[in-house]
């Protein structure tokens, strides 16, 4: 037996199941808070795919509250992480236009060639 | 209540408190006065509860869930909380209201009724079985365990590099007080079969969408047999918040949060290692590279990989705060926690020049091997000026806190000697 797992008293199982049984026999039920978030609008293709896809699965305050700087490269790599190992529904395609737009706007600008940022497909 | 109530009247509490302890100070108040949080931390300007982690658009807000204070919001859906950090200055029990809530997957049971739970309890047994809640309390002799239930991420927004992932400070963690029957009890009720290797554990709540692996867990069946594992449906002397898995919760004492299954539904036991498609939260997911330091060069790829398993070594400062201002010449009580994965707490030592020279601090009751242990240690600081201070912790194993964080691709089991610095006036 393990050191510190306490046998319980019968004295305290019965007070334990008398407090049990007001709930027991209740359906638990909660309501979860409106989820606001959104994604920053942007001319970029990207932004739309992101909105609509990503959201299936997760609110976007998931990407918001990701780190600051984060590449093109590693936010393609986590998009196609989302595709590979999640199911999300992107195409390659989907994937690196999402990777711009996500590091674009919420990662390192810089990391992302110019004529990506200015949103040519 | 309130996150803020055991600061004390000693000395430290005499010190400026940052702003932000201000702020949830505040919104302890207006709860007290019925005031509804959700709203309120809306219109508030963001809460910056990130002990220093920065974020892609700035700082998360306190957010207020059903059965829950208000917490740091990680994601909205699924609902992923963090507990404020200054919940831990409170003792070493966490609120059930406080304790953090972590989902995987966005579609979760809002609403069970205990008339028609049941776990299923299948594969490589003698007697399948189906357990209602009064089934499992009657099953056997209920059993308590005060243990640690921490994140795999817990910290991971101080990995350096940083890593994607829920970017959380030090509150994914959280020790209860939980009873339940021990999972062996119930699975000699149905007869593991010979042949059994793991035994796996499912809960309600399910992926989005069909391509999407849903949330399950395996223990080896050497481990699932042995007495720690329990199935809970008590948690500090109530039942089970329903975001922290009511109406029962695998709870796996010393292990990291990742296999204490929520709202369990499912057990069974197979005479292989846990595999397919569903099986990628081991498989795939919540693996740490297979070395002794279970660690990498930052920015590496690991070669080889082993499911996470138990906690690290940890200790936490909670009484005094990065950012605080201490007064010079007066006696100060620091107070923090330490926790393992189940060796049990040794010793706990405290720097309070950086690391120069430590000093052994004083260690609280002894809630058993997987809980956290409170450590307290009078300090008085002679010198005006920055300091840092540093907590160490020990294990009868005699693991030891290393100095420098390693680093891991995921960011997980980070359990560095923490550091705060503060201001002696």
């Amino acid at each position: 037996m393990i050191q510190h797992i306490i046998r319980m008293s019968c004295i305290v199982v019965v007070s334990s199941y008398t407090s049990m049984g007001q709930v027991d026999a209740a359906t638990r039920t909660i309501e979860l808070p409106p989820e606001t978030a959104q994604l920053k609008p942007s001319t970029l293709p990207g932004y739309s795919i992101a909105s609509g896809k990503c959201a299936i699965c997760h609110s976007v305050d998931y990407i918001l509250y990701q780190p600051p700087k984060m590449s093109q490269a590693q936010w393609t790599a986590e998009a196609q992480k989302m595709q590979r190992s999640y199911g999300a529904p992107l195409d390659a395609e989907e994937i690196r236009l999402v990777g711009i737009y996500l590091a674009t706007v919420y990662g390192d600008a810089s990391s992302v060639s110019t004529i990506d940022r200015q949103g040519n497909p | 209540m309130g996150v803020t109530s055991n600061r004390g009247s000693g000395p430290v509490a005499s010190a400026a408190l940052p702003t932000r302890r201000r702020l949830l100070q505040g919104l302890g108040l207006l709860g007290a006065l019925g005031v509804p949080f959700g709203s309120l931390a809306a219109g508030l300007d963001t809460t910056d509860t990130g002990e220093g982690v920065t974020f892609a658009a700035g700082p998360r807000p306190l957010v207020r869930y059903p059965g829950k204070r208000p917490l740091i919001r990680v994601s909205t859906r699924p609902p992923h909380l963090e507990t404020p950090f200054a919940v831990f200055n409170e003792g070493p029990i966490t609120a059930n209201d406080a304790f953090f809530v972590r989902y995987h997957l966005a579609n979760l049971p809002l609403s069970i009724d205990t008339d028609t739970y049941r776990v299923a309890v299948k594969g490589l047994v003698q007697t399948p079985l189906s357990l209602s809640l009064q089934d499992l309390k009657q099953l056997g002799e209920p059993v308590e365990v005060v243990a640690v239930n921490q994140c795999s991420g817990n910290s991971r927004g101080f990995s350096a590099p940083r890593v994607f992932g829920a970017q959380l400070a030090n509150g994914a963690m959280g020790n209860a007080r939980w009873l339940g029957v021990p999972l062996h009890e119930v699975l000699e009720k149905a007869g593991v079969a010979a042949g059994a290797k793991q035994v796996t554990f499912n809960g309600l709540d399910t992926p989005v969408l069909p391509t999407t692996p849903d949330f399950r867990k395996a223990l080896d069946i050497e481990h699932a047999l042995s007495p720690e594992p329990l199935l809970a449906w008590s948690m500090n002397g109530q039942d089970i918040p329903l975001l922290n898995g009511y109406p029962v919760k695998l709870v796996v004492p010393g292990y990291f949060g990742t296999y204490w299954v929520k709202h369990v539904s499912e057990i069974e036991v197979i005479d292989h290692t846990f595999e397919g498609h569903d099986a990628f939260f081991m498989t795939t997911g919540y693996r740490l590279p297979d070395n002794a330091c279970n660690c990498v060069a930052p920015g590496t790829v690991p070669e080889k990989t082993r499911p996470i398993a138990t906690l690290a070594v940890r200790s936490f400062l909670t009484s005094v705060r990065n950012g605080d201002v201490l007064k010079a010449g007066v006696d100060v009580e620091l107070k923090g926690i330490a926790f393992d994965g189940g060796g049990g707490i040794k010793s706990v030592d405290v720097s309070l020049d950086g690391g120069r020279s430590w000093r052994p601090a004083k260690l609280g009751k002894d809630l058993g091997r997987f809980s956290f242990r409170e450590w307290r240690l009078p300090a008085r600081f002679a010198h005006r000026g920055a300091a840092v201070l540093q907590v160490r912790a020990s294990n009868r194993k005699g693991e030891v806190q290393p100095e420098q964080a390693d680093w891991n691709p995921a960011g997980y089991r980070r359990h560095a000697i923490e550091s705060t610095s503060v201001t002696i006036s």
